[in-house]
């Protein structure tokens, strides 16, 4: 039957269909994709609400559950201001920035064995490179503001971010290593091997497991990288007020909340595939499939809620020591002792 | 090969499509009153007062050069970790593969502990 479908459509639209069918594929991305980020915006009202006693919104639709949408509703009608000393082209550039690589680093991304829109052989390297040019939106933003707050908050959140990227390379490294892979479905393949998978017990030869220490680093430098808190110094309302999003309202400012969730979603499907064995399950006797990756994901995902809960913010020179003298020296110590496992007849990555 | 990358460029344009779309929206959409005081500087209720590109801690500087020297050691770790299990079962000298990249990481990590005790990564 769809077969059928896809056959007719493929006659009709000619020569032009596997630019439409890419097109689709997008489109069948980017809804949900844009439908997650909405309602982790609700789901994080709601957690944080319950973990401070609370309730959370629960005016607009059943229980709230239109919140969201008329958030968004909201931030549409009201006034994008551009103010007189900002720089009008760059101030423009820097939400688009912002957005434009959040939502990019999603095609590369594979959901399955078969399900992914590119198939890159370098896609830990595109990803790596494309999430990189996320800190251009934040320097942008707050050069362009010509304000005081902005612009000391896109300094912090420069220098974080890109000290915090330090420690996610670093990390990666022994990932490929184990894998000898850039692509993505290799790397997920790669921990369904070993005595444990054999066994059925597959969620014991994931990578978490060998690579501890860098499955924590990797995830809690997304969280620095993604500037969550405990390390939201950039947008730390107490000192800076928000950073360098201070002179953005209505859709503009949207754009930034938008990229800062799409990001979140983003760090905690690739911790997912990388450490956490992606779309495997997590013993024999089930089957593998794209819930599995789901499943992992929010876990994730609810972990950056639960940290926003929970652990006051850092101080702006803890962060950088924690992630310049903590977690660099980790990934570098871990990073021989992996190369030396897998040289010794010990290793288990055969 | 490169008709893998197709879907990028699509996807890129999509993306650049979405990121501005909802700016125009906005403009459309919304209320356009502007007003001296709405569109000067946001200093807590203050007058602006001074430029606001004034000077800032060299650190940061500092922090992008140390950033482009390790992401750099990064880029070029990155291809010999993906060959590192092939060369291996290849049997290439252990040698070859893990000595000379040691080697590559050592330099690395007496510059980092020079920095270290430099003070290159404090911000006291």
């Amino acid at each position: 039957m769809m077969e059928a479908t896809w056959q007719t459509l493929a006659t009709w639209f000619g020569p032009t269909w596997p630019a439409v069918w890419v097109l689709l594929k997008i489109i069948a991305l980017l809804i949900p994709l844009m439908l997650a980020v909405a309602y982790l915006t609700f789901a994080e009202r709601k957690v944080i609400g319950y973990m401070q006693v609370r309730i959370g919104p629960n005016r607009v639709g059943p229980k709230g559950w239109l919140q969201p949408i008329a958030d968004a509703l909201k931030l549409l009608f009201k006034e994008v201001i551009f103010p007189t000393q900002a720089n009008k082209g760059l101030y423009v550039i820097g939400p688009i920035m912002a957005l434009t690589p959040a939502l990019l680093a999603w095609v590369a991304i594979p959901f399955g064995e078969n399900t992914w829109i590119a198939n890159l052989n370098a896609g830990v390297l595109f990803v790596l490179a494309v999430t990189s040019l996320e800190v251009y939106g934040v320097i942008i933003a707050g050069w362009a503001s010509n304000s005081k707050y902005p612009f000391l908050g896109a300094m912090r959140a420069s220098a974080q971010m890109v000290s915090y990227e330090v420690a996610m390379g670093f990390g990666l490294i022994s990932v490929l290593l184990v894998a000898g892979s850039l692509n993505f479905i290799d790397i997920v393949h790669s921990q369904a091997q070993g005595r444990f998978a054999e066994m059925g017990l597959g969620f014991l030869s994931w990578n978490w497991l060998p690579l501890l220490p860098l499955a924590v680093v990797y995830f809690i430098s997304g969280v620095a990288e993604t500037n969550r808190a405990p390390f939201d110094v950039v947008e730390g309302e107490s000192e800076i007020v928000a950073g360098h999003m201070v002179e953005y309202s209505g859709m503009a400012f949207a754009l930034f909340f938008l990229a800062e969730y799409a990001n979140m979603i983003l760090v905690s499907f690739l911790t997912s595939i990388f450490f956490f064995g992606g779309w495997l399950s997590p013993v024999g006797f089930l089957p593998d499939g794209l819930h599995w990756l789901l499943i992992k994901a929010a876990v994730f995902l609810f972990l950056f809620l639960w940290f926003r809960a929970t652990f006051p913010r850092f101080r702006y020179d803890h962060i950088m020591r924690l992630g310049w003298k903590v977690f660099v020296p980790i990934t570098l110590i871990w990073l021989f002792v992996v190369t030396v496992w897998l040289l010794s007849p010990l290793s288990i990555w055969r | 090969m490169v008709e893998n990358y197709f879907p990028v460029f699509v996807f890129l344009v999509v993306a650049l499509l979405f990121s501005m779309a909802p700016l125009l929206l906005g403009r459309l959409l919304g209320p356009s009153r502007p007003d001296p005081e709405k569109l000067s500087p946001y200093e807590c209720g203050f007058e602006p007062f001074e430029d606001a590109r004034i000077r800032f801690d060299v650190r940061y500087y500092l922090i992008a050069i140390l950033f482009i020297l390790f992401d750099l050691e990064i880029a070029f770790l990155f291809p010999w970790a993906v060959v590192f299990k092939d060369m291996i079962a290849e049997g290439a000298h252990a040698f070859y593969v893990f000595g000379t990249v040691m080697v590559f990481l050592a330099v690395l990590v007496i510059g980092y502990i020079v920095e270290w005790k430099n003070g290159a990564l404090d911000w006291e």
